[in-house]
């Protein structure tokens, strides 16, 4: 249950309400394999939400084409899941209820009942199904939002920073509970982040994106066995491979505001 | 000393300071019952006030016949008083009673101990002032058992009135509930319909819904459909207002997480806008609730053939204030309970905020 998705030659470009046009995108190509895990990373401002929301179908392009399996990506689809930084579960409704939220708007809700309590069990959310969000931690929320958009049996889960908002230790126990859920889904994995770390550790490869214009600037193969140690040789190594990259890319950095 | 008698020393000190705590507060049950009993005594010094306090003012004292399930009483203005009184001291005692057993409710009886002691003291001063020795001005600031008399003398025809109120009440709020929030998602949902209507009912919202009652009565059939429409009006722009604001509030990112999971355009209306315009939803609703009571009495007074404000103009033409009074307390009463209805109703729909709100 995964899908190969293609970028070729995307462009998006914002409209300021001052006039000035910002190039989110420029000429971004990408192949993603079906069952793959991509991290997309860099800078803020370089574009990699945007590329998200463009795969989703939250956004459209100016030119280029996504398609998913052949198909043109033309609007959001229940088949390519979701999951936001923070803040995205409806407040109204407990963690049940906004699990099952997918399979209710779908009207799937009677025949895959069961299907509900299976997803709050694989995030390790028992006891807290009648709870509201506002009544949990912040890394149980992302574990909601993950459930959520899992139920629904995507073929690719984008996520766009959805461990940002929180501590070292719970990003590390949700980066590994992310990991045991792709396995067991084998579902194609996005990733937006702006944490190394979290790229190498979880990623088959990584995108590096450099802002003004937004565009790719490498794609690097993650060829480290898993389980991968945090603190291995050649975890540093590679970390210290694109960090170098970052600072070739802001070599001749462009001032953000004049005086 | 050793560190072990230390901790045991520690461990009674600690026992003993609880064990103090414990000892007079509304956990223990001595307390708890004399706090029953400060909240009964107040009442029950007002009915003795009422029975031995020498009637120095010449007040007239009538008897009243009422018949009670095919038995005919006679009661005076004093006994009808009393009778109220001693129902007051039962219900707080049974309500004392029954929230023996839960912390919280004991808790909050507790505190209204002495709020009702003073409650029933202020029954026996005003009763001295008003109706034993008449220290006050006639006819405007009657005894409280004058009040009660209002009861015995026109008990049915007041019924029949706050029957009439609480019908008109009833089916011009509910009309302007379903109305004004049905508008204000058309409202907050279309941009369209926004534009063109939204500055209308901006413009005409500000104008209090009396205003309107000269059309309302030469253009509807019926005095009663007359105010129906004008507590429809002063409900529907309010709840409307805030309804809108509520929908067109609700953020981004919630509209585009539900339609990734699926969610079609009607589905967006109903499972996430409303649902976030609930406490918005809710706002309006209490603050129109307050403009429709006010709306209600004062179409009742200018031109219903019933109704507590009717009652109210009536009584007024006759200078028999003590009725006037008596409607009063009807309509604080029956206010009350539907202001408590509609909280609780608030408080079950909103309960997913409870904690996150400060109440």
């Amino acid at each position: 249950m995964s899908s190969s998705i293609k970028i070729s030659d995307v462009e998006r470009i914002y409209y300021d309400t001052d006039g000035r046009d910002v190039q989110a995108l420029k000429s971004v190509d990408l192949d993603i394999k079906a069952g793959e895990f991509i991290s997309l990373i860099g800078p803020s401002g370089c574009g990699k939400t945007t590329l998200l929301r463009l795969i989703a179908g939250l956004d459209k392009p100016q030119s280029g084409e996504l398609s998913i399996d052949g198909r043109k990506i033309t609007g959001v689809d229940p088949e390519r899941g979701y999951v936001f930084q923070q803040g995205s579960l409806f407040p109204w409704l407990d963690i049940e209820h906004n699990i099952a939220y997918g399979l209710r708007a779908r009207g799937q809700l009677k025949q895959k009942k069961a299907r509900v309590g299976e997803y709050i069990s694989m995030v390790g959310l028992d006891g807290f199904e009648k709870s509201y969000p506002h009544q949990i931690s912040g890394g149980m929320a992302q574990r909601v939002a993950i459930a959520r958009a899992l139920i629904n049996e995507p073929k690719a889960l984008l996520l766009d920073e959805p461990m940002g908002a929180l501590d070292s230790f719970t990003r590390a126990d949700l980066q590994d509970k992310l990991l045991e859920l792709w396995k067991e889904k084998n579902t194609t994995m996005i990733l937006v982040t702006h944490d190394i770390d979290e790229a190498i550790y979880l990623s088959d490869r990584i995108v590096i994106m450099t802002p003004r214009p937004g565009k790719i600037s490498k794609v690097i193969d993650v060829s480290l066995p898993r389980p991968r140690h945090r603190g291995g040789v050649e975890f540093l190594a590679m970390r210290k491979e694109i960090l170098e990259l970052f600072e070739l890319a802001q070599a001749q950095p462009q001032p953000e505001y004049t005086i | 000393m050793n560190t072990a008698t230390l901790k045991l020393a520690a461990a009674e000190k600690a026992d003993s300071k609880s064990k103090a705590k414990a000892v007079w507060n509304y956990n223990n049950n001595t307390c708890f019952l004399l706090k029953m009993l400060l909240t009964a005594a107040g009442f029950i010094i007002a009915i003795v006030v009422n029975i031995f306090f020498p009637q120095k003012a010449a007040v007239e004292i009538k008897t009243y016949i009422v018949s009670i399930f095919a038995f005919d009483i006679s009661l005076t203005m004093n006994d009808a008083y009393i009778f109220l009184l001693a129902a007051l001291a039962v219900v707080y005692l049974v309500s004392g009673l029954s929230s023996w057993s839960d912390k919280d409710s004991r808790k909050k009886y507790s505190k209204n101990a002495a709020f009702r002691f003073a409650l029933g003291i202020a029954f026996a001063l005003w009763d001295i002032g008003g109706t034993k020795l008449q220290l006050f001005a006639q006819p405007f600031f009657p005894g409280p058992a004058q009040v009660a008399e209002a009861y015995l003398a026109d008990g049915e025809y007041v019924l029949q009135n706050t029957l009439y109120s609480l019908r008109l009440y009833a089916a011009g709020f509910s009309c302007g509930v379903l109305l004004g929030v049905g508008t204000g998602i058309l409202i907050g949902w279309f941009p369209k319909i926004y534009y063109w209507v939204f500055p209308v009912l901006k413009i005409t919202g500000v104008v209090p819904a009396v205003a309107w009652m000269p059309f309302a009565l030469t253009l509807l059939p019926t005095s009663f459909t007359a105010a129906v429409f004008l507590i429809v009006i002063c409900a529907w722009f309010q709840i409307a207002f805030l309804t809108a604001q509520g929908i067109q509030s609700t953020p981004k990112q919630s509209y585009e997480a539900a339609r990734i999971l699926g969610s079609s355009s009607p589905d967006l209306i109903f499972h996430v806008a409303i649902p976030h315009a609930m406490p918005d939803i809710f706002t309006g609703i209490t603050s129109a609730n307050a403009m429709a009571f006010t709306t209600l009495v004062m179409s009742e007074m200018l031109g219903q053939p019933g109704g507590l404000g009717y009652y109210i103009n009536q009584s007024k033409v006759w200078s028999a204030y003590y009725k006037v009074l008596a409607a009063i307390v009807i309509m604080a009463v029956l206010f009350s309970l539907i202001n408590h209805i509609i909280g609780r109703i608030q408080k079950h729909t909103l309960r997913w905020q409870e904690g996150v709100v400060k109440k």
